[in-house]
């Protein structure tokens, strides 16, 4: 079967100290070809943990995530990894970090220029292909670091806060963007993010997740992001469904935070 | 302490000088800033302070040296050169006191002098002359031609009218007339704030010693023998240091087994001043090219081991696995990223490694060495050539630079990214 499935997936940290962390319990998912799914949750609910395990940077302590198919043992190229703060290499031109993927693979210029051209001017890269990198803007970086994912054709992105640090007017470019490489490209993509809005807008599907331990809360279908391809967001944030979400959402959110406080000052 | 006063003077009235007679002329961004004490970014410096700083410290040279090339009233008062003279009261055995004159000349040391001559004069004292280089002393026998000598109890009792006995001294215009316990008269001419060449030579005189050798070569070897062998040195030691250093840094960066295996040495190692191993390495290896290369080495193996450490160590995980999501394997992954990611880190402790290099040659030459910039200025100052120690310092500190700002060059053109992350 295609896509990617996590099967009942626990994560257990052991301190030094003798005491664990259970940053994952019983986590199952189905993701399907083409599915946005948009991860949200309060800080210390393993979404990262997760991400990292679908991307095959940790080793769960039990279950399994099977992409197509095959049990994930270790990172490939098949699922590529969006980060918060770009990761591009400093040392190599805006082009050069595009068709990194296509290059490692051993592909000639011959093979991969053309689609690297198209991909950076999709991104709106076109004139800025011989740059270096520090001498891009930080929202500019974070289109280096999709049009990259992207050439390498993975099967599954994973997108760790992709845009949690630029501006909010480039976040809201940033996000019919994504919105927009979805739609062309039918990738399978996770998205975590901090901002409710965010998760609201771009997720197709979106995870609420709990913590201690962490676990899926809720799950919500959203009709938003198949409205917002090719729209202007802020017509969609005007949908009544969504201002209801958004505050049921973030209610939801916030008694997780308050019981975290409230357990917290017990113990303390 | 007057040269220290001098140059404070000068420090601080050029300061006033330029900023008010010199009105700012500049208009960028910093003129406009309001609060520029506390603001490092606001602080340039200043290119006029730098040039009348040069300038004052061949000026000071040139000044205190009696130098041509300061023109001669800004010379500090030079030593008494000319004839000098005093009188002295002597008595002997039953005779009444007698006056005479010593004139005395008194020459620049390395010229040819003849001694005055003078009449005998009156008395049973005769007048005497005698002959003193500037910056010296000399014993005056001012008996040995009286007509009563100290078997006759010929004693000195006054200079210039002035009462002096076994120890005491008297001074006059010319310089210092003293008298040792045995009772003779020494003259010690009057010195002036000028520096003697041998302490200071000046800096035409350096200029030349350069010229001559340059032309002429020292000890058997051309200048440039001299300071290419040095630089070879330095360049074959950091060199091999790199080589085996940089591996060994990027081995304990990336493999636990290796940074336990070698963290115990390079951390006892590079706080031991390479210095320190000159004594072992000339016991070992003897004090031709092998012991210094061994040496140089040792000194850049450390530092390139720890900035290649550094260099792997710095490498945000991000970025690893970013590549590794890309397809990356493990040797593109050493190729394409670790490698580019430490070049910033390396490129710092090649600096570094080549400066500590530089300084040891130098230090290593001054132990033994039968050639090479710091056997130059070591046997130089054995013969008290002071000329030639002064420029082969100069020289050495001009190479030093020189090193660093082609590191930096290189730096910019391979690292460009740097600092700007």
């Amino acid at each position: 079967m295609s896509g990617l499935s996590i099967e009942n997936l626990s994560m257990r940290f052991d301190l030094p100290n003798g005491s664990s962390v259970q940053a994952l319990k019983d986590v199952s998912l189905q993701l399907a070809e083409g599915e946005l799914l948009s991860v949200l949750g309060p800080s210390g609910c393993g979404k990262t943990t997760l991400l990292n395990i679908a991307a095959g940077f940790l080793a769960p302590t039990g279950g399994a995530i099977r992409m197509n198919g095959h049990e994930v043992h270790g990172p490939d190229a098949e699922r590529g990894m969006v980060f918060q703060r770009g990761a591009l290499f400093e040392w190599m031109s805006v082009r050069e970090n595009v068709s990194f993927g296509p290059r490692m693979a051993g592909q000639r210029e011959s093979q991969y220029g053309e689609e690297v051209d198209h991909l950076l001017e999709i991104v709106g890269l076109q004139d800025f292909k011989e740059k270096a990198i520090y001498e891009l803007s930080g929202g500019m970086q974070q289109r280096v670091a999709l049009a990259r994912c992207l050439a390498n054709h993975p099967d599954v992105i994973l997108m760790d806060e992709p845009l949690g640090a630029l501006d909010a007017l480039t976040r809201e470019k940033m996000q019919s963007l994504v919105l927009k490489l979805w739609k062309e490209t039918g990738k399978t993509i996770i998205l975590i993010t901090h901002s409710v809005e965010e998760a609201l807008l771009l997720g197709e599907r979106l995870l609420v997740m709990a913590p201690r331990p962490g676990r899926i809360h809720r799950e919500y279908r959203l009709p938003f992001a198949d409205l917002g391809v090719g729209q202007d967001l802020r017509e969609v944030k005007k949908h009544p469904e969504f201002a209801e979400k958004r505050e049921e959402i973030l209610s939801m959110i916030w008694d997780m935070e308050e019981e975290i406080m409230g357990r917290t000052e017990e113990s303390a | 302490m007057i040269v220290f006063l001098i140059y404070v003077a000068i420090f601080v009235a050029s300061y006033f000088l330029v900023k008010f007679v010199v009105q700012k002329t500049t208009n960028d961004f910093t003129s406009l800033k309001t609060v520029t004490f506390g603001d490092e970014s606001a602080v340039k410096p200043d290119r006029m302070a730098s040039v009348i700083s040069i300038a004052t410290i061949f000026l000071l040279w040139g000044a205190f040296t009696g130098s041509n090339l300061v023109p001669s009233f800004l010379h500090a008062p030079g030593p008494f050169m000319g004839d000098a003279s005093f009188t002295y009261t002597a008595t002997a055995d039953g005779q009444e006191p007698d006056d005479a004159t010593v004139l005395v000349r008194v020459f620049e040391v390395g010229t040819d002098v003849e001694t005055p001559e003078v009449e005998p004069g009156d008395g049973w004292a005769k007048n005497d002359a005698e002959t003193v280089g500037a910056w010296r002393s000399g014993l005056i026998r001012v008996d040995k031609n009286d007509e009563f000598g100290r078997k006759e109890g010929h004693t000195v009792t006054a200079v210039n009218g002035q009462a002096i006995a076994p120890g005491e001294s008297v001074e006059t215009e010319y310089g210092r007339v003293g008298m040792s316990p045995k009772g003779t008269l020494n003259f010690e001419p009057a010195k002036g704030w000028q520096m003697e060449p041998i302490w200071l030579p000046s800096p035409e005189a350096v200029a030349a010693r350069f010229v001559d050798i340059a032309q002429n070569g020292y000890r058997g070897s051309s200048l440039w023998a001299h300071l290419g062998i040095s630089l070879q040195r330095v360049i074959l030691g950091f060199f091999f240091g790199a080589l085996v250093g940089i591996p060994l840094g990027y081995a304990m960066g990336l493999s636990g087994w290796f940074r336990g295996w070698f963290d115990p040495i390079v951390e006892f190692m590079r706080p031991v001043p390479p210095l320190a191993l000159i004594p072992l390495v000339i016991i070992w290896a003897g004090i031709g090219e092998t012991g210094k290369v061994i040496l140089l080495f040792l000194a850049a193996l450390w530092i390139m081991a720890i900035a290649a450490r550094a260099g792997v160590s710095g490498v945000a995980i991000s970025k690893v696995h970013a590549a590794y999501s890309l397809g990356a394997s493990k040797a593109q992954i050493m190729r394409h990223v670790i490698v580019p990611n430490s070049l910033p880190e390396i490129f710092t402790g090649a600096r570094v490694a080549m400066g500590v290099c530089w300084g040891t040659v130098v230090a290593a030459e001054l132990v033994a060495a039968e050639q090479g910039a710091g056997m130059m200025i070591m046997v130089a100052s054995k013969f008290q050539l002071t000329d030639i120690v002064i420029m082969g310092i100069i020289l050495i500190g001009i190479i030093g630079f020189g090193i660093d700002i082609l590191m930096r060059l290189a730096e910019k053109a391979l690292v460009p990214w740097k600092g700007k992350i």
